[in-house]
């Protein structure tokens, strides 16, 4: 199974060094949101912040957590759909089949491919964020391990969702209409570590981090579980 | 073309989802809803504090538990048993309770903002069990989406089967998640439940709730056996063109 999700992996990361539609299409478009999300909120406005000293704070600053993984949300649809657009033409699926390659094994290599994808797009979006909205950093540890989770979370999860649409003509829209509702509670989880990553106190973040953490083990697990049946007669 | 004739003929001519027991139950419903009607609007007294807003209780409540615990627990029964059983039977059930389910969700929704504008004050606030009603209600609106695929019956009924799974764990993943992030918020919740009920507005609440799961009893035989039948007529037309093909050849 691992050595299945290795050939898938590095076959997805090839794939992607080759056509760089990560780099020439998805950062750029998730940096474009980071600035939409700055004309739609002023960033003179000045909010009661729930910081440490209670003091005031940018409005935009105090959202910086959540319009980052919004971003990143949006940006993991496009990586997400590609991973699977890649495989719906000639009947791409059928052959990794034929290749006798394990259904588990597919899921976990497509999902880590993503993976791989989705962190190099936030390490962009967040110096991105950072830079933009300017949040402090308080507790970089919890903000790794945050996005590290989150990011696991999104990944095995699009990957199970995408798969249920694959192949199907409606994909584009069908997608983000099943999956961003599932994503909500990673939104809500990954907002709140993130925020407290930032602004501290870092213990607000952790069972958040945790909650992630159940999260993405759950999905991975469903992922393996389903994904035989989902490729059967796709 | 007279192959439509000859497939009613073939099948059940004058096939209808209404049965004795069926239209037994809906008069009962019927009759259930009359009843509700006048216990709720008329025979029970204005609550003290929320007056006649509180009446809404009487069919809020009862639907939330209708499409959260009854309808959705059946499509998750229904996916699990499709995926072990192969039964179409189970595959419609799924599919039948899903979309009631939705609709008594939307019902839920409705009727909660309804009653939230005269005593929150608005229609919407951001409680842990508004918020997951809503992403629910997407999320199963997602369900009946994949229903919709036009595709091969036998694979969107697999995929739809393991959507029904995964979206029942959803459902509770959202509440509990929900819950949590709001206790971070100092809620400024009116509760519901810490309002003492008796006599004959208990006796209306619980009437409610028997009355709503009988009307969804009703209505999830009736669209089940709609769906039965589609699913014969869908058999009958492939049947009626590989006749037509092969009286092409005899001929």
């Amino acid at each position: 199974m691992l050595r299945d999700a290795k050939l898938i992996a590095g076959k997805d990361l090839r794939i992607e060094m080759v056509s760089k539609v990560l780099t020439t299409q998805v950062i750029p478009f998730g940096l474009l949101v980071l600035i939409l999300f700055g004309f739609a909120i002023d960033p003179d406005l000045q909010a009661v912040g729930r910081g440490v000293e209670g003091n005031s704070r940018a409005v935009l600053e105090t959202v910086a957590p959540g319009l980052f993984w919004m971003a990143v949300l949006f940006s993991s649809l496009l990586a997400i759909g590609r991973s699977f657009a890649v495989e719906s033409v000639d009947g791409n699926l059928d052959a990794l089949r034929l290749a006798g390659l394990e259904p588990s094994g597919i899921f976990l290599g497509k999902a880590a491919a993503v993976l791989v994808q989705l962190t190099v797009l936030e390490v962009v979006l967040g110096l991105g964020a950072l830079a933009i909205y300017g949040a402090p950093v308080g507790h970089p540890l919890l903000l790794g391990v945050t996005v590290v989770v989150g990011t696991v979370a999104i990944a095995a999860a699009g990957t199970l969702y995408a798969a249920l649409a694959a192949g199907l003509r409606v994909r584009d829209t069908l997608v983000p209409l099943l999956l961003l509702p599932v994503l909500a509670p990673v939104l809500l989880g990954a907002t709140i570590a993130t925020g407290a990553a930032l602004f501290g106190p870092a213990s607000d973040g952790w069972p958040w981090c945790a909650a992630l953490g159940a999260f993405a083990v759950l999905y991975v697990a469903a992922g393996i579980l389903a994904f035989g049946s989902l490729l059967e007669d796709s | 073309m007279t192959t439509i004739d000859t497939a009613g003929s073939t099948k059940d001519a004058t096939a209808t989802t209404g049965s004795k027991g069926t239209r037994m139950l809906g008069a009962v419903v019927a009759v259930g809803f009359v009843a509700l009607a006048a216990l709720a609007l008329f025979i029970t007294p204005p609550e003290a504090t929320q007056r006649d807003a509180f009446r809404l209780i009487y069919i809020h409540v009862p639907s939330a538990i209708v499409s959260l615990y009854i309808a959705f627990s059946i499509t998750l029964v229904g996916s699990i048993m499709y995926l072990w059983k192969k039964s179409v039977f189970w595959d419609l059930m799924a599919e039948a309770s899903a979309e009631i389910g939705v609709i008594f969700l939307g019902l839920t929704l409705i009727t909660g903002m309804l009653w939230g504008r005269p005593t929150w004050g608005t229609y919407w606030i951001w409680d842990p069990r508004l918020t997951s009603t809503a992403v629910s209600f997407v999320l199963y609106s997602g369900y009946l989406a994949v229903r919709r695929l036009d595709m091969d019956p036998t694979v969107r009924s697999k995929r739809a089967a393991i959507l029904g799974i995964v979206s029942f764990a959803n459902l509770i993943i959202v509440r509990y998640s929900v819950q949590w992030w709001d206790s971070l918020h100092q809620g400024q919740t009116f509760d519901v439940a810490d309002t003492q009920m008796d006599g004959i507005m208990l006796f209306t609440f619980v009437f409610g709730v028997i009355v709503m799961n009988l009307f969804f009893g009703w209505l999830l035989i009736h669209r089940f056996r709609v769906a039965w039948l589609e699913h014969q007529i869908a058999d009958v037309g492939l049947t009626e063109a590989i006749e037509a093909r092969r009286r092409e050849g005899v001929s």
